[in-house]
């Protein structure tokens, strides 16, 4: 992966700046004010459906493009822990996604509503198109996920970065709330208490 | 082996009613309703009860006891915790933690006990008229409950993250004391956030609200208080709703309980969002106003050995050094105390992804992470937040945190990496986006001078939420009087944490408790003519 979208390091060295990180910083002011103009509007689409329907509920968890979405960023959220290929990868993908969703279920009514509004601008083309995610999530590579979401992270939009900390949160959670990802950071879980 | 009291009490005959299962309306009588089972709610319920009443308790979340406590966050959260644990201000500037299961944040707060400081009652005094609430007039309060939750000095050694800031203080010279916890046989687990799985935590699951169903007090959980029916200066019927198994959604059913008295005890983000949906009067404009957080920003630090920061009782040692070295309405000053650190709680609260997080994960083991909780709400500048309702009559909080915040905040990062330079950290993460790690004390000195104090970049959370419905002498100041009973409403009560007029400055369920106990026994004497039954 490319250093400067490792996090914390890359974006030390993306405020020195150079020539190449300065370019990728302008796309990402550019995405990310874009970006915010049309979560808005996803927002007020969304609302406007839902007055449309009365009564039609938010469906609890993910969708199924909230899941491919979630699955395409659960790799570079975890670069480092991630299995690096082969079945061990795509199962330790699933079984976060699925953390994901099962925390989505247990937010607040309000939020789930503001969550389904985020994945339906990420899945929509033309934002996809924007963040330098084309054709689709499925084929996004990590490096390329890494930069959308650190974009995101040091947006001038408020509404971004609240976005980016919904996703960091939700994978992370997802993925450290696994008792099979204890034993990487060394954290040897509760102890067994008899009853 | 370990038992489970609430659950031999169910089998004892309490009266416990689970509204998710319900299949029609209900409607219930009693002399008290109270809504909301937490701090001011059990210790409300046990007085009430005591003291002869019906009473009738509300509570939103589910019933979870001991046996369901299985110290695992992925459980925890959903359960016990208001929006997951994740429940947001409106700009989402800072994440709010707050219990929401039977007990409410007392099942799951890390049972640190300070009484209400002397300054803080001092400036409500002097501020608010509340000339009663004085060290003095309190102490017998504090006394009861002290007796009451078993309140006192923790007898085994801090854990090795309390431990840290001990020796920073010491090396520093910066005051430092031990925290008094409400447990009893207390384990020394360290998972008291996820609820007690010993019951050695003497919250309200394992005190009032036994005592109080034990003495014949109705317990309905799963069942949300959304309206009080109003004729003329008083009110006739709370009028709620049964919510599904999860939680989430409410059920077709609605549960109409009436009764003589209403005591408020839903906490300040709910019980001033009760009232504003309820249209109670408020002609001064001040409800769900001045509601306050003690915005709390976080340090971590890379030590040389093992810190184990998840094992061993949460918090044991706190500083009050920076809250001391500040007039109470100047700069805004704030507490030191240490965080327990388990898995999900840490590497969210961590900034940054990929690589960089996943190398700070793998430190977790040899990490210290450090606390300030600011003290918001006795300065102009500081004006704390205000409870709205979204279109679904949920409440939101808005708190939009002013530049005199922000310097505190400032301030606080640059005092927690002082004292974790001084403990021997090898490196230092203030939580804030733009932080990478500063390897010595003037490095990060430096850097923390240039970080921007924006919403997100930096991260602060609250466990505390406070005020909404304050107390004072004056109508023109509170909603509430002194005692905390509602204006203009002849039979409503506040009993819970709203009724501060400013943050506490320290972990308030003391401060609830206290207030509520002092509260509850005088209108049990006007509602009985009899004199009230002692707390312990």
């Amino acid at each position: 992966m490319d250093s400067r979208f490792r996090g914390n390091d890359g974006m030390d060295s993306r405020f020195r700046g150079n020539d190449g990180n300065m370019i990728t910083r302008r796309q990402f002011i550019k995405a990310g004010i874009v970006g915010g103009a049309a979560l808005t509007a996803a927002g007020l689409f969304y609302s406007r459906g839902l007055k449309e329907a009365p009564g039609s509920a938010v469906p609890p968890g993910l969708t199924s493009a909230g899941r491919t979405i979630i699955a395409a960023i659960v790799p570079a959220v975890l670069a480092g822990p991630l299995p690096a290929s082969g079945e061990a990868r795509s199962r330790a993908i699933a079984q976060t996604v699925d953390g994901v969703a099962v925390a989505v279920a247990g937010l607040s009514a309000a939020a789930q509503k503001e969550l389904a509004e985020l994945f339906v601008l990420l899945d929509i083309a033309p934002a996809r198109a924007l963040l330098g995610l084309w054709p689709g999530w499925e084929a996004a590579p990590a490096a390329e996920v890494a930069a959308f979401l650190q974009g995101w992270r040091e947006s001038r939009l408020e509404l971004l970065r609240s976005a980016y900390a919904a996703l960091h949160d939700l994978v992370l959670g997802a993925w450290y709330g696994n008792p099979d990802n204890w034993p990487a950071i060394g954290y040897p879980g509760p102890a067994e208490i008899l009853r | 082996m370990t038992r489970d009291p609430f659950v031999e009490g169910l089998k004892s005959g309490w009266q416990v009613v689970d509204a998710s299962a319900l299949t029609a309306d209900r409607t219930l009588e009693a002399d008290v309703a109270i809504v909301g089972s937490g701090a001011g709610g059990g210790i409300a319920a046990e007085i009430l009860t005591k003291a002869g009443l019906k009473v009738v308790i509300v509570e939103e979340g589910p019933l979870k006891t001991s046996a369901d406590f299985r110290m695992r966050e992925a459980d925890a959260y959903p359960q016990l915790y208001q929006e997951s644990a994740a429940r947001k201000t409106k700009d989402k500037a800072i994440n709010v933690l707050q219990g929401r299961s039977v007990g409410g944040s007392t099942t799951v707060n890390w049972t640190s006990c300070f009484r209400t400081p002397a300054t803080t009652l001092a400036h409500w005094q002097r501020e608010f008229g509340l000339k009663d609430l004085t060290v003095e007039a309190m102490a017998p309060w504090f006394d009861a409950v002290d007796r009451r939750l078993s309140i006192r000095y923790w007898d085994l050694s801090p854990n090795e993250n309390n431990n840290l800031l001990r020796q920073a203080a010491w090396k520093l010279g910066v005051s430092v004391a031990p925290i008094r916890r409400n447990v009893k046989g207390c384990w020394n687990l360290g998972y008291c956030g996820m609820g007690c799985p010993t019951d050695a935590k003497q919250s309200m699951l394992v005190t009032t609200l036994p005592a109080a169903l034990a003495a014949g007090a109705t317990l309905v959980h799963h069942l949300r208080a959304e309206r009080l029916v109003m004729a003329g200066d008083r009110i006739e019927a709370l009028d709620s709703v049964a919510m599904e198994a999860a939680g989430i959604r409410p059920l077709p059913w609605r549960v109409r309980i009436r009764a003589k008295h209403f005591v408020l005890a839903a906490g300040a983000i709910g019980t001033p969002a009760l009232l504003l949906r309820s249209g109670a009067p408020d002609p001064a404009r001040l409800l769900g106003r001045r509601t306050f957080l003690h915005p709390t920003t976080v340090s971590a630090a890379l030590m040389d050995h093992e810190v184990r920061g998840y094992a061993g009782a949460p918090q044991t040692i706190y500083s009050d050094h920076y809250l001391e070295n500040v007039a109470v309405d100047g700069p805004i000053g704030y507490k030191l105390e240490v965080p327990p650190m388990h898995p999900v709680l840490f590497s969210t609260t961590l900034q940054g992804f990929g690589e960089a997080h996943t190398q700070l994960m793998r430190e977790f083991a040899t990490s210290h992470a450090m606390l300030a909780l600011l003290r918001d709400g006795f300065h102009p500048q500081s004006p704390g937040g205000t409870v709205q309702l979204r279109d679904d009559g949920t409440p939101l909080l808005d708190y939009p945190i002013t530049d005199f915040v922000w310097e505190g905040v400032r301030r606080s990062w640059l005092a927690m990496a002082e004292l974790q330079f001084a403990a021997g950290a090898k490196r230092v993460y203030v939580v804030h986006e733009q932080c990478a790690g500063y390897a010595s004390w003037a490095e990060a000195k430096a850097g923390i001078e240039k970080l921007p104090l924006k919403n997100q970049l930096a991260r602060i959370v609250s466990a505390h939420v406070m005020g909404g419905c304050g107390m004072a002498a004056d109508g023109k100041q509170g909603v509430t009087d002194p005692w905390g009973r509602y204006r203009g409403l002849g039979n409503l009560s506040v009993c819970d944490g709203s009724l501060f007029p400013t943050s506490i400055g320290a972990n308030p369920q003391l401060s609830v408790y206290g207030l509520a106990a002092r509260n509850a026994s005088r209108l049990a004497e006007e509602l009985t003519k009899q004199p009230a039954p002692a707390l312990a």
